[in-house]
């Protein structure tokens, strides 16, 4: 009786004693590096932003926020924000329905069921540089899949990734071939936490297979449906190391995402501020769409 | 009786004859690609053009074993697994010190902190890239392992913060408090309990790291100048730019720089998957 508030006391002051000195070394690296190499950086954009600057010595010559109507005006930049809302759309209304139909067919033990799993997961963790390579020899003109195969047909090969009209295309069947299969992961994994009980009540209620797909599996994915959805926008817009070895944004800035118009006509010739400038818009895009996202549709989560 | 149950399967084998050619047609979609990689390497370039679906007439391995036998392909690779060694390491100790600290320790702000520092998790590394290039420069790290190394990690520590705070948060707290009335202390608890506990998530968050790493291009190519500290991503553009349109070698190349992953996506798939998901969740 009278041990235990004695040992609860102690137990309290062992506690605190420890907790300070434990804070001080647990908590600061990763708040220090977080800080320097992302906090700050953001901040310093904003900042640079209002500069013409290349980067050498201090910015000193202050123009307001004339950056931003610099990239406003050009071309190119609407064209980048454009491909990047086209290849949401893409992820959205062709990906995820493609990876959904798999997930279904695949998330049963079937014999091959798992290979095809591995398979159409495989693109995914390979690196965008080496994939880019890939299909940049796939569609090339002369040496290419696609060029042989309009040869058989006595055609003229097509040099897909030279012309403004198709680059951009060429790009978005990449962004399928590589992604589809991380979504179709997610479905399976929902599919398999599911409730079985439930399909398996609505069979014996006289549900047919389509019924029991529109109203008992699919807004039992909801959850994950919407997961997905966050990640293919939030993963369209940071779209870069694809795009490099296809096109390098060309012909004529008609492939640019946001990104890589950021690195081609703000990194590689170091314009700091014209650079940040983009940076800025592109992390208010982010954030205003992850906070509403998250506020609309994954409240429940 | 019998009719209609063979009638009753007539539409279910249809159905299963669309759903393999459909799954065939997807197989096709993603296989074809990869192996007319692998296959190419072995062609000569003039066979390319003529047979670049089929398999070699003759098998040109001297395309493999050149480079195999070059020092700059380990080099590219050495690079990579450096980089990626590094970013894996520090980022777990550095993330499972605060998610111990999230997890065990309650104190006066706790969950603005860790708001605070899985804000990473809205925006893309390039949105700054511009000043991190500056900072990176005027901290002396330009054209260093670590000026790639420590934006990394910087950048992958909301992530594995967030998945580690939850695995930790599912040990039992009452351990901790007898070990403290025991007089340890949680640096010790946290050293010879928790992480030992820990491995399979630290596994995945390793692994997940590890891959991103690898595979990592921007950082690398806007923090590194000398092509002795190229990782793979950039030394296999520099390649390509060279071979421009030898083809046969640049496929080759491309395979065996693909080779590390496709090893380590087989024994580390259940890693991989389980990070994908378990991420997923928390999103």
């Amino acid at each position: 009786m009278s041990g235990k508030p004695a040992a609860s006391g102690a137990r309290r002051r062992a506690a605190s004693d420890g907790r300070l000195a434990s804070l001080l070394l647990f908590l600061p690296p990763a708040l220090l590096l977080f800080t320097v190499f992302v906090v700050l950086p953001i901040g310093e954009a904003a900042w640079y932003s209002g500069f013409n600057w290349n980067g050498f010595g201090s910015p000193t010559r202050w123009i307001g926020f004339d950056n931003y109507r610099f990239v406003f005006d050009s071309r190119g930049f609407g064209t980048a924000f454009r491909n990047n809302l086209l290849i949401i759309a893409v992820s959205l209304v062709i990906q995820l329905p493609l990876a959904l139909t798999l997930a279904l067919m695949l998330a049963d033990k079937f014999r091959g069921s798992v290979a095809l799993r591995m398979l159409f997961f495989l693109p995914y963790v390979l690196a965008e540089v080496a994939t880019g390579l890939i299909f940049s020899f796939i569609y090339d003109g002369n040496y290419g899949l696609l060029a042989s195969i309009y040869r058989t047909f006595g055609a003229e090969a097509p040099h897909l990734l030279a012309s403004t009209q198709t680059s951009m295309l060429a790009i978005l069947v990449v962004v399928v071939w590589k992604y589809f299969g991380f979504h179709m992961m997610l479905f399976i994994a929902a599919l398999q936490g599911m409730d079985r009980n439930l399909v398996e009540a609505a069979r014996i209620d006289g549900a047919s297979r389509w019924q029991v797909l529109r109203y008992v599996v699919i807004p039992l994915l909801y959850p994950t449906i919407r997961l997905s959805v966050f990640f293919a926008v939030v993963g369209s817009l940071q779209l870069f190391d694809l795009v490099m070895p296809l096109t390098r944004g060309g012909p004529a800035d008609s492939s640019n995402t946001m990104v890589s118009f950021l690195y081609i006509h703000g990194v590689s010739r170091m314009r700091v501020g014209y650079g940040s400038a983009i940076g800025v818009i592109l992390f208010v895009i982010c954030v205003t769409f992850a906070i509403t996202y998250k506020r609309w549709f994954m409240r429940d989560e | 009786m019998n009719d209609t149950s063979i009638a009753g399967r007539r539409p279910l084998d249809l159905v299963l004859v669309y759903k393999v050619l459909f799954l065939a047609l997807v197989a096709a979609f993603v296989a074809v690609p990869l192996l007319a990689t692998l296959l190419g390497g072995f062609k000569t370039l003039g066979e390319l053009r003529t047979n670049p679906f089929g398999l070699p007439q003759t098998w040109e391995w001297q395309n493999y074993t050149d480079i195999l036998l070059s020092k700059r392909y380990w080099q590219l690779l050495w690079n990579s697994f450096v980089i990626g060694s590094f970013t894996v390491v520090l980022t777990l100790i550095v993330a499972s010190m605060a998610a111990f600290a999230f997890a065990h320790i309650h104190f006066f702000g706790s969950s603005m902190l860790l708001s605070y520092l899985t804000m990473g998790l809205l925006f893309p590394a390039a949105t700054a890239i511009l000043p991190l290039f500056i900072k990176v420069r005027d901290l002396g790290l330009l054209d260093n392992y670590f000026g790639v190394i420590l934006p990394q990690v910087a950048f992958s520590l909301a992530m594995s913060i967030l998945l580690l705070r939850r695995f930790f948060k599912d040990l039992p707290h009452e351990l901790l408090e007898a070990a403290l009335v025991d007089g340890c202390s949680y640096f010790a608890f946290f050293r010879h309990v928790t992480l030992p506990l820990s491995r399979p998530i630290l596994a995945t968050v390793g692994t997940i790291t590890f891959v991103h790493s690898w595979n990592s291009y921007l950082m690398p190519l806007v923090m590194l100048n000398s092509e002795q500290l190229y990782p793979w991503p950039l030394g296999i553009m520099i390649y390509q730019g060279e071979f421009s349109s030898e083809w046969h070698l640049i496929l080759a190349f491309i395979t065996l720089t693909l080779l590390p992953t496709i090893l380590l996506f087989i024994f580390a798939q259940k890693h991989i998957v389980a990070g994908l998901t378990a991420g997923a969740v928390k999103g």
